[in-house]
């Protein structure tokens, strides 16, 4: 995934985990295909409807603030979204992220700078952001980080140092 | 130079002195989780281990969705009988009278002592820093990776210093203080801090209110939420402690905080969280007034006696006039409830009374509102669509207004019926 370029789909601040996943299916809904069909649907249902694989979502401040519920990570990366850029993640959200080996980044010039429709180039092997003939760079991941990214997520990464890969 | 609360709870796990921003890795002296640990059973079982790392170390509770509203949820639940079963996980609580909700559980049971590093896959995890712990909310693949290795990485956060002073007037309560908090640092004031409760007015608070303020600390951003653990915390604690691995930890006076905010309860005044944010803070001047159709008593963040009783004071010989559900936040909860003639204020009064549990907090059943509803309640989330309905409402409130609301069927100041 060296670089990827996809639709933006563009939200604003504290987008929590209930919009991305509603509570109510946190105990009917165990398969990740049935998570992707109910994506953000109580945030957009534009999005939950369209968006394609591939497409990348850009946040505001504290994008995935709210409950522990890794099924709001697991439903847009089963859904195909590329990324998540957003000028800050909540903590639980973010680790969750890395755990299911969906791409986030941090990147509040670039937020500033995408509007929702846009198209956007990501390299991630350089760490930078092309938006509307702009330039944006990130910052590498913590070499750990980097590792559970490198090995698909987190059980895989744990299978693999546990030598039952 | 002194250290924080987190660096010195996050060290003596770790075996060695470490400051924030480092990273370390630690054994959990505690995994608890709810009716999420089948899943999470599931994702345990493609790591390929045979057996948990120490069954004695994992807890279960099941309360988010009990007893069974749906046989999705009744083969969750069997799911998790069958895992606790077959790695003799000790510490269960089924659906019967020893249970409740899981964070309330974790605390009355003497899981919950200061100093000890507590995760669970639960983002309100964080309450247990209301007894001194280093407590906080992981993912589900996280928690079974915890289980299979016994380890779980931490960055040593940066802290937040909230110093407390004064008293609270009459009508006003924890649950008011930290609404307010919330509405002024914003929800992602503390992310990825560890945040700290200091002064007078912290010390004087019952472990009940402390448990409120700490268990919404992820309502901003916090990484975990501690109070100073007091007497008040070694006296509740004594002869329940669940294990003997806990240490008293404060941090130092001239330890180094990212942030510092400064309180006198005696400036607060009923608060609500409007729809859909929990930092979209109105004071009750402002919201008085607006109509309800339903109130919500219970939920890990004020679902305790202490709450029930400044609650049923309000109701005594009053009449609702919304629908109202109370929850006491456990069995024991329940039992004392009922021996203080509690349960007959809300039954005289109008209410119902459900079982101990999540009830209508997440959406799951026992309280979901219709499309154009509103309803107070004293959890601690009103995001669109918790309580089942996108196109429904939640206002967040203490014990006291919600209680008072109850009786007008619209948002009420609790001081005027005190």
């Amino acid at each position: 995934m060296a670089v990827v370029s996809g639709k933006v789909w563009k939200y604003g601040d504290d987008v929590n985990t209930d919009v991305i996943f509603p509570g109510k299916y946190t105990y009917t809904i165990k398969e990740r295909s049935e998570m992707a069909k109910v994506a953000c649907e109580d945030l957009d249902m534009d999005f939950n409807q369209n968006a394609k694989a591939g497409d990348i979502i850009v946040g505001g401040k504290n994008w995935g603030c709210g409950s522990s519920r890794e099924q709001a990570v697991s439903c847009i990366k089963e859904r195909g979204i590329a990324a998540i850029i957003a000028k800050s993640f909540a903590r639980i959200y973010y680790r969750n992220c890395f755990n299911e080996g969906l791409a986030i980044i941090v990147c509040p010039e670039a937020v500033e700078a995408i509007e929702m429709g846009d198209t956007v180039e990501i390299d991630f092997d350089n760490g930078l952001i092309k938006a509307n003939g702009k330039q944006f760079s990130f910052p590498a991941y913590p070499e750990f980080v980097q590792g559970l990214i490198n090995d698909g997520g987190l059980i895989p990464h744990v299978k693999k140092s546990l030598g039952l890969d | 130079m002194g250290k924080t609360f987190a660096e010195k709870a996050l060290g003596r796990a770790a075996g060695y002195e470490v400051v924030a921003n480092q990273v370390v890795t630690v054994e959990p002296d505690w995994c608890m989780s709810h009716d999420n640990g089948a899943p999470i059973a599931r994702t345990f079982k493609k790591i390929g281990v045979k057996n948990v790392w120490k069954p004695e170390r994992i807890c279960f509770i099941l309360d988010h969705a009990i007893p069974a509203p749906s046989s999705d949820h009744a083969v969750n639940h069997l799911e998790v009988r069958e895992f606790v079963k077959e790695q003799g996980i000790p510490n269960f609580f089924d659906v019967k009278s020893c249970g409740g909700v899981c964070h309330q559980k974790m605390c009355e049971e003497g899981y919950a002592l200061p100093g000890l590093i507590m995760v669970g896959s639960d983002s309100h995890t964080c309450t247990y820093g209301a007894y001194g712990a280093f407590s906080t909310g992981i993912g589900r693949s996280e928690m079974a990776a915890a289980w299979a290795t016994g380890k779980i990485w931490f960055k040593v956060p940066e802290s937040m210093k909230v110093v407390v002073e004064g008293k609270f007037k009459p009508g006003v309560s924890a649950k008011d203080f930290i609404l307010k908090f919330i509405g002024d640092v914003k929800a992602d004031g503390a992310d990825y801090m560890s945040v700290e409760f200091h002064g007078q007015g912290i010390a004087d608070m019952s472990i009940a209110e402390r448990m409120t303020l700490c268990n919404m600390g992820i309502e901003f951003g916090a990484k975990n939420a501690v109070c100073k653990p007091d007497q008040k915390v070694l006296d509740a604690i004594k002869g329940k402690e669940k294990c003997d691995r806990w240490e008293v930890l404060w941090a130092d006076d001239d330890a180094t905080y990212a942030a510092e905010y400064h309180y006198d309860l005696g400036d607060i005044i009923p608060g609500v969280a409007k729809p859909h944010k929990v930092d979209n803070y109105g004071d009750i001047n402002e919201v008085k007034g607006t109509p309800i159709h339903e109130a919500f008593l219970g939920s890990c963040t004020n679902g305790r006696i202490e709450d029930l009783r400044a609650a049923a004071a309000i109701l005594k010989g009053r009449q609702i006039a919304v629908r109202t559900v109370v929850i006491p936040a456990s069995w024991i909860v329940y039992r004392q409830a009922m021996k203080e003639g509690l349960l007959d204020i809300f039954l005289d009064a109008g209410c119902i009374i459900c079982n101990p549990g999540c009830g209508p907090c997440m959406g799951n059943h026992e309280g979901i509102l219709a499309p154009g509803e509103a309803a107070i309640s004293t959890a601690n989330r009103n995001f669109k669509g918790r309580m089942g309905d996108k196109e429904s409402f939640i206002y967040l409130a203490s014990p006291m207004t919600v209680a008072a609301s109850a009786l007008k069927g619209e948002i009420a100041d609790p001081r005027e019926v005190l």
